[in-house]
């Protein structure tokens, strides 16, 4: 497959950059500054989910085992093993195999897509329990043995929340390098976005390795 | 990119309004903030003059308690979010800043216009809470109150999210651009005192902001779902409100005030016709505000509970921010020293703004004092001091490099007499409106108050009087800005002010590519050689 050529569209850089290289090394450190900013925009939810957790320890503690840790290690396979995938789709793309950055695309695309169905399934589960943060929370048991689990199903679902929209943002740009791709444009000699979109893509599985165990296993 | 044809600038090449709005130009984008921007600061402005209009005497006056507290928020909100913040980078940044470069434009150009459209969505959502009831926060949406207010905060509170993210991409972009687009021979030691101030400016922004934006998300979504992170009563915990807000607001004071700095930097050099005094201290004072800016929040919550043992260490730190600063000040100081001194408008808002900044900063020292705070705190000392900083630091330095660089801009000049009559104005108005409130805040006059006790009468008058003069100075400025734009006479070759940055080798105003030819840096950004015979 790899020996097939592939025409590429021709990429010419801005008109601001010396040459493609120069473009390329740009877009990729502005990638990496958008990235620091996202560390701190998540900070404040990890700072408070912390400072509660130890305020009220066992009340979090409770709350916790109302999680599913096995859906949480499933969904934490299907990140990292789309890490990999999007890793590949560029290792691909800079051998000029076409094939190989569209098929690793649309398989990580569907990990992402299986992440968001596990979710759903957790989050149903979670709304049929009255475990709903704010005025919505109902469960009988914790509401009477753990009084500030609500406080610990706000974060759960603020912290998995905002990370569930970064994957859906992420699979609407994964659909719109699927298109590009078909469409020849990233070769050896142009793949910007396809490498940013991953550095994005590694971010948001790094924030769930954190997310897992902060939320699953040591509560 | 089109290069415009001979004769044709980036102004009058491509033609027409729809090449405006989806224009990728630094320069057409730097426009479009100026405009917005000056526009906020007229909304901005009317709201102060009411309040001002309401306190020139005890009692209610010409409104209810209740519409005086949505004008207070309205006037801080708006200045700080859409006039302060943006002013000086995204206005004047735009412009200038990849000129100085030697670069055809910022990094990052679609994400350029994107962040504008932020800031105009921002701005629109924010107008219209005034309409959809009004916020009576204060800018600063404290918990609890915010989360249960009647008023609608929480719309308030998306517009400043929507402000906040144009400004990350603001700095991201700033950032990029000066790691990667930075002429040749432009070493990180050759770049003009401005750009270093714009890239530290640039960075807290990157840092800081993301922290407030999801903040005032909590409590957005907090008041419309009734979560608890910051209610007592469902186990959270206001506090941490205040330490999340000032994690962002302390250091945003310096995204304002870096900028003022870095103009400054550049106007006194050139209208002394000397180098500047101490560059690498300098780049590094900017670096170590900066750095400072990050690890002081706590001093805004001396009186909110925290320990004595980490009141003193914000104490202790806050005051560490008087030496970068200082270094600044003497730098500016000795570069005039036995320097060559033209006093024309750009430089005599230098002037007014190193005078009063200095009273602005010195009267923070004060403030972090443990001791002085307990008595200060919310008082309009603390009032006197934020506008002496933030009015008489950003926006004197704005009106320095507004002057600066109007000629490249526009390629016309103003007029003179009539910059320097209003600079004088703005500056005798601006002590007057808040140097009594020094006094009054000294002898316990609480901020934000509607009402206060007669013997606070004379202060409130003097400052009423130098309000309606800052007023006056700025309708002279928008007169001779208007007048020089449309009747103005067309400046004859390059460089009015003989500066030496990178930004002045392009015609006035700039061609569509910025320079005809590839700027080349050779010497350093203030290489003068004395004028003294």
């Amino acid at each position: 497959m790899a020996d097939k050529v592939t025409a590429f569209k021709e990429h010419h850089h801005a008109h601001h950059f010396r040459n493609d290289e120069h473009q390329f090394e740009t877009a990729k450190q502005g990638m990496w500054v958008f990235l620091l900013q996202e560390v701190l925009f998540f900070s404040p939810l990890f700072v408070g989910y912390l400072i509660f957790k130890f305020m009220y320890f066992q009340d979090f503690h409770d709350a916790s085992k109302h999680l599913d840790w096995v859906m949480g290690a499933v969904n934490t396979v299907i990140l990292i093993v789309s890490s990999f995938t999007v890793a590949r789709a560029i290792s691909s793309a800079q051998k000029g195999n076409r094939d190989g950055v569209v098929e690793n695309l649309i398989f990580t695309f569907i990990c992402g897509l299986g992440f968001l169905i596990v979710k759903y399934l957790e989050y149903s589960h979670k709304f049929h329990d009255g475990l709903l943060p704010g005025h919505f929370f109902s469960n009988p048991e914790l509401l009477e043995t753990a009084p500030h689990a609500n406080l610990f199903f706000t974060f759960y679902f603020l912290m998995t929340g905002l990370h569930g929209i970064h994957v859906v943002g992420g699979l609407v740009v994964f659909a719109w390098l699927l298109k590009r791709a078909l469409n020849n444009e990233f070769g050896p000699k142009y793949y910007t976005p396809l490498e940013c979109a991953g550095l994005y893509w590694h971010f948001v599985d790094l924030v769930w390795i954190y997310l897992f165990p902060l939320l699953y296993l040591v509560g | 990119m089109h290069h415009s044809p001979a004769g044709e600038n980036y102004m009058s090449y491509p033609k027409g309004f729809s090449t405006w709005i989806v224009t990728l130009d630094h320069k057409r984008i730097g426009l479009m903030y100026l405009a917005s921007v000056l526009f906020f600061f007229l909304v901005g402005g009317i709201f102060a003059l009411l309040i001002r209009l309401e306190l020139f005497a005890p009692g209610g006056q010409y409104m209810t308690a209740q519409q005086y507290n949505e004008f207070f928020t309205y006037h801080g909100t708006i200045m700080v979010f859409l006039v302060i913040i943006p002013m000086i980078p995204a206005a004047l940044g735009n412009f200038v800043l990849p000129m100085m470069l030697g670069a055809k434009d910022v990094a990052f150009p679609r994400i350029n216009l994107f962040s504008y459209y932020l800031y105009c969505a921002g701005a629109i959502i924010a107008v219209s809470t005034m309409f959809f009831g009004g916020v009576d926060t204060g800018w600063t949406f404290y918990t609890p109150y915010s989360t249960t207010t009647a008023t609608n905060s929480a719309l308030m509170l998306c517009a400043a999210f929507i402000i906040g993210f144009s400004s990350i991409f603001t700095g991201l972009n700033f950032m990029a651009t000066v790691h990667r687009l930075r002429a040749p021979g432009q070493g990180w030691m050759k770049l003009p005192l401005f750009v270093w101030a714009i890239y530290a400016t640039s960075i807290i922004q990157v840092l800081a902001t993301p922290v407030l934006g999801l903040t005032l998300a909590l409590i957005a979504i907090e008041k419309t779902f009734g979560f608890g992170i910051f209610d007592p009563a469902l186990g959270g915990d206001p506090v941490l409100f205040q330490h999340f807000f000032w994690f962002y607001s302390h250091p945003a004071v310096y995204i304002m005030v870096l900028p003022a700095m870095g103009v400054i930097n550049e106007i006194i050099p050139t209208f002394s016709r000397k180098p500047i005094f101490g560059y690498k201290a300098m780049a590094g004072a900017i670096f170590g505000i900066a750095l400072v800016a990050f690890v002081v929040w706590g001093h805004h919550m001396f009186t909110s509970g925290q320990t004595d043992f980490v009141n003193m260490l914000f104490s202790l730190i806050t005051m560490f921010v008087a030496v970068p600063t200082g270094i600044k000040v003497f730098s500016w100081v000795a570069t005039m020293y036995k320097g060559s001194l033209h006093f024309e408008t750009p430089m005599l808002w230098a002037q007014a703004f190193l005078l009063v900044f200095v009273i602005g900063g010195l009267t923070g020292v004060i403030l972090a004092t443990l001791a002085a705070d307990i008595h200060l705190h919310d008082t309009y000392f603390v009032v006197a001091h934020f506008h002496y900083v933030m009015v008489g630091g950003t926006l004197m330095g704005f009106m320095a490099g507004l002057h600066y660089w109007f000629p490249l801009m526009f390629g016309k000049m103003y007029n003179e007499f009539w910059g320097k009559v209003a600079c004088v104005i703005v500056f005798i108005g601006f002590n007057l409106t808040f140097f009594p409130q020094f006094i009054a805040g000294q002898k316990g006059m609480p901020r934000r108050y509607f009402d206060y006790i007669p013997e606070f009468r004379i202060y409130n008058e003097l400052s009423t009087i130098g309000s309606a003069l800052i007023g006056f100075g700025f309708v002279i400025a928008l007169f001779y800005f208007v007048y020089a734009l449309v009747w103005g006479k067309k400046i004859v070759g390059k460089n009015p002010w003989r500066a030496l940055t990178p930004e002045w080798e392009a015609d006035c105003p700039p061609a569509t590519e910025n320079f005809h030819h590839d700027v080349v840096v050779t010497h350093g950004p203030y290489d003068y050689v004395g004028e003294r015979a």
